[in-house]
């Protein structure tokens, strides 16, 4: 099979390559130019598409003695992932760039290019299995369960999965990176990435800040009563506990985020408890009707799931669970497995939950 | 060296690259400016990176700097270049040739207008050397890369007239007139020397070869639809090696990709360090809007049978991605 690797310039992209030649495949390496951060701010090692990130991609090409080329993508990647990222936190939403980016960049961009030069597959290195039977392809939490990625992937349409390839979901990390030493691959030690790409330093806020324009505001309590004051709503997030700077002796959540009255919400944690979350841009690949198909929920990358079902309501999508679910953010990803816990089913993204009515009498704020 | 370009041999500092070459000419030449007050540099907007990069140093050590934008064809109006030019200019840079779409200066004609001026005009004559007779004439500095022309990579030169005030930017020991110590790459030197002496008994029959062979490529390529050639109309405003042209319907990141996996080496830009190919500031200065800009150029190794197998592979590289064919074979 004529394969294009996309080599982010980390360990399982480029043990991912690693494996397709091993297999016999035709394999050519491509780095994608993502986030344009200026030289000077780039951290080694830190975030994605450094020069570093770069020359640690075409070394492990040159290893494995395939074709590599770097492709600048950054022009979408601004328009479609970072430019959103900052305007969702000024509409008090919670995005999720790596889901983002995966959706409108590495399977739209990266994918139609792939076809259209007439590659066969798409190879990343995610770590999620597929299992592919005929034309339709099953999404699976990968064998290392501490690295499944298979949530940032959920909005793959089966078309996709039948032309991607995922060779390192069945390998635990410390395989990879055996596997990775074992070829004389530098990137076998290399750290792993964890901060936004685009955003090296890590600084969430700072990056924000230059981004959006600040706007004070009130922090309230789930009754109405003032409690703070904020200097900009996208500094907060739903379930966030630390960093209110409330002088409350009592544990306080962020419980919502609005952009309209330009208000932080906070409560206890029973304030977070929800029943259900509405979802768009849904995606399915289950078997038969979501309706009536038991799943089970998950609302954040790393979190674990609960029972849910899904039901068509006027506005869309809901999802409705039976033990509560704390922390729902607008803007993250719903992810449906099925009973098991292993294949993905595909999901949406949040635009409301329920927030439950709370022993406390709510005036003003809503 | 010196004889090939009309200089003294003692107006010939031997560099590690024609950027480098560019560098100390045009901050040695600034900062001498500067001691007599002349802090104002003048350049076009479609100067080699080695220039434009130099001159924004500047910029951020003080000095003022106009870039004098070029014309739709990537010539730079005389005119305008002298209209630039102020009092208290320390330097003057336009290039020879422009690296990307072979648009040739007249040289001539803005040493003749800011004569006048006492200001030195520097000149980066890298690109144009192999194919055009480059003399020093009015000129107050000059860069060259060996590169071009058939000797290793990693020699240059700059020609700086002797009696002009220039600053170094290598001190030590004082070689080259100290304006650039450090002892000489005699092996890399020795090769230069070669190089230009029969780059220059050869110069004529490249010139006319390149043509030849640029043209039969052009004509080849503009009977596709939607493909255009940039640069001046008039072939003696260009370089003979160069064909830079606009395509519709492709992307250039695609193209490049088709045609280096049919074994054609092509750029649609220049290279960033992490080896992406950006929009060049040059096609950005044209206000190009083609999807996709490739620069083609041959050389004295290039023989008729690669430029009609180019041609072979240009054309099908297009038609198919235009056709949504695949292009991996």
């Amino acid at each position: 099979m004529k394969v294009l690797a996309a080599m982010s310039g980390g360990v399982d992209s480029a043990v991912a390559a690693a494996l397709l030649v091993e297999e016999g495949h035709d394999v050519t390496g491509v780095h994608l130019k993502l986030s344009d951060v200026p030289l000077d701010e780039q951290v080694p090692g830190q975030g994605c598409c450094t020069l570093d990130d770069a020359s640690d991609a075409r070394r492990a090409a040159q290893v494995l003695d395939i074709p590599f080329y770097v492709w600048d993508l950054s022009d979408r990647f601004l328009s479609e992932v970072q430019d959103p990222f900052a305007a969702a936190y000024a509409d008090g939403i919670t995005p999720n760039p790596c889901v983002t980016c995966n959706e409108r960049v590495k399977y739209s961009a990266l994918l139609d290019r792939a076809r259209l030069l007439g590659f066969d597959a798409l190879a990343t290195g995610h770590h999620a299995r597929l299992r592919t039977r005929g034309d339709a392809s099953a999404l699976l939490r990968a064998t290392d369960l501490h690295k499944d990625q298979s949530y940032v992937l959920y909005m793959a349409t089966s078309a996709q999965l039948a032309q991607t390839l995922l060779p390192v979901g069945e390998l635990t990390k410390d395989g990879v990176r055996a596997h990775a030493a074992g070829l004389g691959l530098r990137v076998a030690n290399k750290p792993e990435s964890f901060d936004v790409c685009f955003i090296p330093s890590g600084d969430t806020a700072g990056y924000l800040a230059q981004h959006v324009d600040a706007r004070s505001g009130e922090i309230v309590e789930v009754d109405g009563t003032v409690v703070g004051e904020h200097d900009g709503i996208w500094n907060f997030t739903v379930g966030q506990r630390r960093g209110l700077g409330l002088g409350s002796h009592e544990r306080r959540f962020v419980v919502d985020v609005d952009a309209t009255t330009n208000r932080v919400v906070v409560g206890p944690r029973q304030a977070l408890a929800c029943q259900w979350i509405e979802v768009d841009g849904f995606i399915w690949r289950g078997a038969g009707d979501p309706a009536g198909t038991p799943v089970r929920l998950q609302i954040r990358a790393h979190g674990s799931t609960v029972a849910a079902r899904v039901t068509q309501i006027a506005a869309g999508l809901r999802v409705t669970v039976d033990e509560p679910i704390y922390g729902a953010a607008r803007g993250q990803a719903a992810v449906l497995y099925d009973e098991r816990d292993e294949v993905c089913l595909g999901g949406g993204r949040i635009i409301a939950a329920e927030r439950p009515a709370l022993p406390v009498a709510v005036t003003g704020a809503r | 060296m010196a004889v090939a370009i009309g200089a003294h041999p003692s107006e010939v500092v031997f560099t590690a690259s024609g950027t480098e070459a560019d560098n100390l000419a045009i901050k040695g030449l600034a900062w001498a400016g500067a001691e007599r007050g002349r802090r104002h540099v003048v350049t076009t907007n479609v100067e080699h990176p080695a220039v434009l990069e130099s001159v924004a140093w500047l910029a951020r050590h003080g000095f003022e700097v106009d870039l004098v934008p070029v014309r739709a064809d990537g010539i730079v109006d005389p005119e305008a270049v002298a209209a630039a030019v102020r009092d208290d200019t320390a330097v003057v840079s336009v290039m020879v040739a422009n690296n990307e779409v072979g648009a040739v200066n007249d040289l001539a004609a803005i040493a003749d207008l800011i004569a006048d001026r006492e200001v030195p005009l520097h000149t980066d004559a890298v690109q144009a050397f192999a194919t055009l007779d480059v003399r020093v004439g009015g000129i107050a500095a000059l860069a060259l890369s060996g590169h071009k022309f058939g000797a290793p990579q990693g020699v240059g030169v700059a020609f700086v007239r002797r009696g002009v005030p220039v600053d170094a930017l290598v001190h030590g020991g004082g070689q080259e007139r100290g304006l650039r110590s450090g002892t000489y790459a005699t092996a890399q030197i020795a090769a230069f020397g070669a190089a230009v002496e029969s780059a220059v008994a050869d110069r004529v029959r490249l010139r006319d070869q390149a043509r030849a062979q640029t043209d039969r490529l052009a004509t080849r390529l503009l009977a596709l639809d939607a493909v255009h050639r940039s640069g001046p109309a008039d072939p003696a405003q260009r370089l003979a090696s160069h064909l830079h042209l606009q395509v519709d319907g492709v992307d250039t990141e695609a193209l490049t990709f088709a045609l280096d996996h049919a074994g054609l080496a092509a750029s649609g830009g220049a290279a960033c360090g992490a080896g992406a190919v950006k929009a060049s500031h040059v096609v950005e200065a044209l206000d190009v809007r083609a999807d996709a800009v490739l620069r083609l150029s041959v050389g004295w190794t290039t023989t008729d049978d690669d430029v009609d197998r180019a041609a072979d592979v240009l054309v099908d590289a297009i038609s198919r991605l235009r056709a949504g064919r695949p292009v991996v074979a």
